[in-house]
């Protein structure tokens, strides 16, 4: 197991009235999986993954990662969980703080006391891994939305996490670079590295091994892409809304044409309704 | 006709090593009462190209007319020309500045010099269209909000101006689903009551599909074609240059030409997908 909630509950304090932005989550994100976590604004998706890395800790329950809790006093054992737990968030402008690319990544290992050959090696396998080797010396400024967030990601990988947590990092994002960034994400995950990705797109959950559907703090919805889907009564009430072929599917089957469960994309979709022609 | 743009070309950092060619002989007609979606991958100039319709850039070359404002004249009523034309600015949450909800929606009218009464009433008027409340609202701070209130102050700021066309930069970017669905239901609410001329810079083709009436598809500076939905959609040639991809019900329904279905009316919407199958099926 890596990531594990056990009746956690987070509130932030406030002047007037506190706010409980997650409430009673007990959850175990499995080694290796590729977990959506979807919701509306507001229902507590950043501070569950703000939970996951010690960014925040519970302020009842507790998160563990590999067995270590995050409410830990140690210095030391919060790094390691933060070097473990790598996140990326929504707007790409906001998370670049070096001139110059490798810089940029070399950030995070230099501050993990990483030996200098070392750091060289891991910053070409961070770009690599992104596909933005030939950026190396380049600064970011120019760079595409889509091209920023890969390299978000790259300074995350020169941490060598076990855990990638992607807050949004695709809402800003035009078609092209979204579709870039879910690449790599798919790539990584399929190298052994565990994926939770936060997203408002379901196409985007469809890929997934696992949806976890928020709404005001708490899980509401847990299951594969498919038994999510199916649920349009919850679906509704969660204002989430189905990828389109999946949608249309739905509709069909309404008007008789009998459209399999499981359907992945247009392609799929326009078979089985020739199939009910 | 609302806007006439002729051979309008703009380079940014002219004269200088950085020089950056945005727009290149672009030239349409933006017809009164319709709903236009400014499409074409990033980088293509759409943002360039809706600035110059309230004058935020500074024309260099071609022309623009709107009604009888003309942008070529060597002082255009600026003052005019934004009360007609209403921008509403990418992410404009990140552009509200006043301490309070009222102020904030106030600055534009004041700017036109309205009669204090006048913007009180407009500024009531534009945050109960926008679908707030506005005793609930007025006196709190803009920051306060959720990201979809925000975004919603920032637009009743521009129609408090009574703008007759409203232009909006991508704006349901970032948005969750229910989200977006009220600024699209509302950006149809405004075009039915304040401003029936509605340009779009959108990323999101089904969005675009269900409600424009016409497309302008930007690549390069240029824009390749000017035409409804269905005959952009369908255009393999068109999408291929300018990188587009189609929204998801026009894929399924090339996906069964391609099987050998037949379609009356090639479908861009959800519901003619639907009808058009139902109907087959029938016959
Ligand atoms: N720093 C904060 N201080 C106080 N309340 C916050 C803070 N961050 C988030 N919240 C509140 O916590 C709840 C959950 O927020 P968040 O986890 O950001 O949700 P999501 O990511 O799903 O939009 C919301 O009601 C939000 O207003
Ligand atoms: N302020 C600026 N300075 C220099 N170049 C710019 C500026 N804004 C945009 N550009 C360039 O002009 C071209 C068109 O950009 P823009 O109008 O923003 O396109 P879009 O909105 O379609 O993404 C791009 O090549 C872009 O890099
Ligand atoms: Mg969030
Ligand atoms: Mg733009």
């Amino acid at each position: 197991m890596s990531v594990r909630f056990e009746n956690v509950t987070y509130e932030y304090p406030g002047e007037e009235k506190s706010v409980v932005a997650v409430k009673n989550v007990s959850l175990e994100i499995a080694d290796g999986s590729f977990v959506c976590v979807c919701g509306e604004n507001g229902s507590g998706k950043s501070t569950l993954a703000k939970l996951m890395n010690g960014l925040l800790t519970p302020s009842s329950g507790i998160v563990t990662v590999d067995g270590e809790t995050t409410s830990t006093e140690s210095e030391s054992a919060l790094f390691a969980i933060r070097s473990k737990v790598g996140m990326v968030f929504q707007n790409p402008d906001n998370q670049m703080i070096a001139s110059i690319i490798e810089d940029e990544i070399a950030f995070g290992p230099e501050n993990l006391g990483v030996p200098r050959e070392e750091i060289g090696e891991r910053i070409a396998y961070a770009l690599s891994a992104v596909g933005m080797e030939e950026h190396r010396h380049h600064t970011p400024y120019k760079l595409s939305g889509g091209q920023k967030q890969r390299i978000a990601i790259a300074a995350v990988l020169a941490m060598r996490p076990k855990i990638l947590v992607l807050d949004e990092s695709t809402a800003m994002l035009d078609p092209k670079g979204r579709a870039e960034v879910l690449a790599v994400a798919e790539e990584l995950n399929a190298q052994g590295i565990t994926v939770v990705l936060i997203t408002h797109f379901m196409e985007e959950a469809v890929r997934a091994d696992r949806v976890v559907v928020m709404s005001e703090g708490a899980v509401v919805m847990d299951g594969t892409p498919e038994e999510i889907f199916r649920d349009r009564e919850k679906i509704n009430r969660y204002h989430l809304e189905l990828p389109v072929p999946d949608y249309l599917a739905a509709e069909l089957r309404k008007e008789g044409f009998p459209i399999p469960e499981k359907i992945f994309g247009e392609e799929e979709l326009a078979e089985a309704i020739c199939r009910s022609l | 006709m609302s806007i006439v743009v002729k051979d309008l070309s703009y380079v940014y950092s002219q004269g200088t090593p950085y020089a950056q060619t945005a727009l290149e002989n672009v030239g349409i007609e933006i017809r009164e009462g319709e709903y236009l979606a400014v499409v074409g991958k990033t980088g293509s100039g759409k943002s360039t190209f809706i600035q110059h319709l309230n004058a935020l850039i500074k024309l260099q070359s071609g022309e623009i007319r709107v009604f009888d404002i003309d942008l070529t004249a060597k002082k255009p009523d600026l003052r005019r020309l934004r009360g007609t034309v209403g921008m509403v600015m990418q992410y404009p949450e990140y552009q509200l500045f006043d301490e309070t909800v009222e102020k904030d929606v106030a600055f534009g009218p004041k700017n036109l010099a309205l009669p204090e009464e006048e913007i009180r009433a407009r500024v009531k008027e534009a945050i109960e269209l926008v679908g707030l409340k506005y005793d609930e609202v007025k006196d709190r701070s803009p920051f306060e909000l959720s990201g979809g209130q925000k975004r919603r102050v920032a637009i009743a700021g521009v129609i408090a101006m009574k703008p007759r066309v409203l232009v909006l930069d991508e704006p349901t970017a970032g948005l969750d689903p229910l989200g977006k669905r009220e600024i699209l239901a509302l950006i149809r609410r405004l075009k039915e009551t304040t401003s029936p001329t509605v340009v779009i810079v959108s990323h999101d083709m089904e969005a675009v599909a269900e409600h424009c009436d016409r497309m302008a598809v930007f690549s390069g500076g240029k824009i390749l074609k000017v035409a409804p939905p269905r005959e952009v959609f369908y255009d393999e040639a068109l999408m291929r240059e300018a990188e587009m991809d189609a929204p998801s019900v026009v894929k399924v329904a090339k996906a069964l030409i391609s099987r050998g279905v037949s379609f009356h009316n090639l479908p861009v919407k959800k519901e003619e997908l639907v009808k058009e199958l139902v109907e087959r099926r029938g016959r």
